[in-house]
């Protein structure tokens, strides 16, 4: 099967800073990384290659820096890296990202899967892979922590904080998938000798004869960040799960009543 | 020392510092307590190729200068040096062969390694150490076999290597000149590994004694000719001094980054340790040692890399790296105070790893009498 996997090259920290006034990450001096959730897209991508056969393509949108992040991925099993850059693409937002990707993923051929990591680690918006799906007009997988291919059904476990579903597919559809799907391998010295002398192909906005430039860059992004913070730690909730719905019950009043929610008299 | 390193060998230091940093550091502190030897954290090691990474690509290495392939293993011995040895000792076993060996061979012992296995080198006997000439171990003519019988000490993965090259003598009236180099593969009957040595420091590796109870080896299972084995093991020991110094490197500088990360922490007299002078010129005395050492290593290894004759800088950078670890481990232990004999810190660790580099590969010892024959020629 022909895999092709979306990689983003990110700032490498936990403590991303933020330039107060514009709203935007501060990436000066920060070292670069390929998404961890992105290299868990491809480790699954390189492990259905080892038992079905097929290729891995690697693409990523960005400036020619990302070629760096691209050459991690073919030292770690792709068979093939594409740079998708273009000053017309800077200032994007997902929704003219995912559009330039879909874009791309066409001119490069079929694909029978597409993977993406769940979100990026600096971004955090989990919007571009749905969107390529959307723009490919194909089905999604989202939030995957395990995938199984027969033929031409695809099978997958979508995690939530409830536990898992199991979801059945027709290919081609678009996964993301989550940290938990795999532990992403080392590169073998001798592959990442080799990725290192590899020529990454660049794909231009003049490559892509049929895209809209009214969709694209800082004039094709609807999106405008107004603020941008942490949100609070959701607390995790209280399972109660006793002998029997009776028990179960008594349970439940108790602690109402413990946090003084419930009074015994009434 | 950055500063010598191009782009693409930083690269792979990095690769294979962040691998073992958050592969094997966690485990090394019980694996030094146990004595166990770690193969399971070896196998990540066998798929990204350490153990191979100076064999040329013909015979399935990644076919790395010697030069880079020193800075790597000084972030593995940074780690831990026992870890480190047990994939050193491999291929160094197997260069000894690309050495010596014809293609068939090269090739025979390459494809057992290549995919992933520990090899050894059985020299050293319980009555031979620095004198190669009392060696015991026989190799007799047999039709087109060789009968061997040795009992090697202190064979580093002796007790899980798949294949030995072991030397033994084919004319005890010839002394060094009667010893011969054979590959004995693991499997063939008659070899007896002995018990696990309880070691003072790199407990990681695995040391074993090694029998050879009438092993029967095919003929061209003899690397060179008879009579040359002694040959094959000074040009091996020249390559593996050079090896040993890099480890005796990453032992100092991990010591150095303890002592240097205690000086800033420990408050006495209301400052840290690290302000006062009297820590100061210990600090920079291990620098200075630790970098001149580590100077002396790539120089061997570039005179390795342009096929020079290291006969003297082999000795010159094992006795200088392994005098130097022992004292800079010494002196972080010094720096520690009463933690620094604590098996709760890590510089008494570092400071047992270090004693064996003055000895093994030649003592220093042996190195001064090498270095001596040199400069008398």
């Amino acid at each position: 099967m022909d895999i092709l996997v979306c990689v983003k090259q990110v700032p490498d920290t936990a403590e991303i800073k933020i330039d107060p006034v514009t709203n935007t990450l501060i990436r000066a001096g920060v070292p670069s990384i390929v998404n961890p959730f992105d290299k868990n897209a491809l480790e699954a991508a390189v492990q259905l290659k080892e038992a079905h056969g097929g290729s891995v393509t690697v693409i990523s949108m960005g400036p020619d820096q990302a070629k760096a992040a691209l050459k991690e991925c073919l030292s770690v099993g792709a068979d093939k890296a594409v740079l998708i850059s273009d000053r017309l693409f800077g200032g994007s937002d997902t929704l003219a990202t995912s559009y330039i990707l879909a874009t791309a993923i066409k001119k490069l051929g079929k694909f029978d899967l597409v993977l993406c990591g769940k979100q990026a680690i600096d971004g955090d918006t989990g919007q571009v892979g749905p969107e390529i799906a959307e723009h490919l007009g194909i089905a999604q997988l989202t939030f995957i922590a395990k995938i199984e291919v027969s033929g031409e059904k695809i099978t997958v476990q979508r995690e939530h904080d409830e536990g898992y579903e199991v979801i059945e597919a027709k290919l081609p559809v678009v996964c993301t998938v989550i940290k938990s799907i795999n532990e992403p391998r080392y590169a073998n010295i001798k592959s990442k000798m080799a990725a290192n002398k590899a020529v990454i192909e660049v794909i231009t906005a003049a490559d892509l004869p049929e895209i809209d430039l009214t969709k694209i860059g800082l004039k094709g992004s609807p999106t405008k960040v107004k603020k941008t913070f942490t949100p609070p730690r959701k607390e995790s909730g209280i399972r109660i799960q006793e002998g029997t719905g009776r028990e179960s019950a008594l349970k439940f009043i108790e602690k109402l009543v413990v946090a003084k929610l419930l009074n015994r008299g009434c | 020392m950055g500063n010598i390193l191009t782009a693409e060998q930083k690269e792979l230091v990095e690769m294979v510092r962040n691998f073992a940093i958050k592969e094997v550091k966690p485990h090394v502190k019980e694996l030094d307590e146990s004595g166990e030897f770690p193969m399971e954290l070896l196998k990540p090691a066998f798929e990204m190729g350490l153990h191979c990474l100076e064999i040329p690509e013909e015979y399935g290495g990644a076919g790395l200068d010697y030069q880079t392939t020193a800075a790597v293993f000084e972030e593995l011995a940074k780690v831990d040096a026992g870890y480190a040895i047990s994939l050193v000792t491999t291929f160094v076993a197997l260069r000894s062969v690309i050495m010596a060996g014809n293609e068939a061979q090269k090739k025979l012992f390459a494809d057992m390694i290549i995919p992933g296995a520990f090899a050894s080198f059985c020299l050293t006997e319980p009555n031979s150490g620095s004198d190669a000439s009392s060696m015991r171990a026989s190799a007799v003519k047999d039709g087109d076999e060789y009968i061997i019988n040795a009992t090697k000490c202190f064979v580093t993965n002796g007790g899980v290597a798949d294949v030995f090259v072991v030397f033994a003598s084919t004319d005890k009236s010839k002394g060094v000149k009667g010893i011969s180099a054979f590959i004995v593969e693991r499997s063939r009957p008659g070899i007896v590994v002995g018990k696990h040595e309880n070691k003072m420091g790199l407990r990681l590796s695995n040391t074993t004694d090694v029998a050879f109870v009438d092993v029967r080896v095919p003929a061209d299972h003899l690397l060179g000719k008879e009579g040359t084995g002694f040959t094959t093991a000074m040009n091996t020991l020249n390559v593996s001094r050079a090896f040993v110094g890099t480890l005796a490197v990453g032992i100092c500088q991990a010591a150095i980054d303890e002592a240097v990360k205690y000086a800033i922490e420990r408050i006495q007299f209301k400052k840290p340790i690290g302000q006062f002078q009297a820590v100061q010129m210990i600090l920079a005395d291990m620098e200075i040692q630790t970098e001149a050492a580590r100077q002396l290593v790539h120089h061997a290894m570039i005179l390795m890399d342009d096929n020079k004759p290291v006969v003297k800088e082999g000795s010159i950078t094992k006795a200088f790296c392994g005098d130097t670890v022992v004292k800079v481990t010494t002196d972080a232990v010094q720096i520690f105070g009463g933690y620094g004999v604590s098996k709760e810190y890590p510089v008494e660790k570092l400071m047992r790893d270090s004693k064996v580099f003055q000895i093994f590969e030649g003592t220093n010892q042996i190195q001064r009498i090498v270095i001596a024959k040199e400069m008398l020629k």
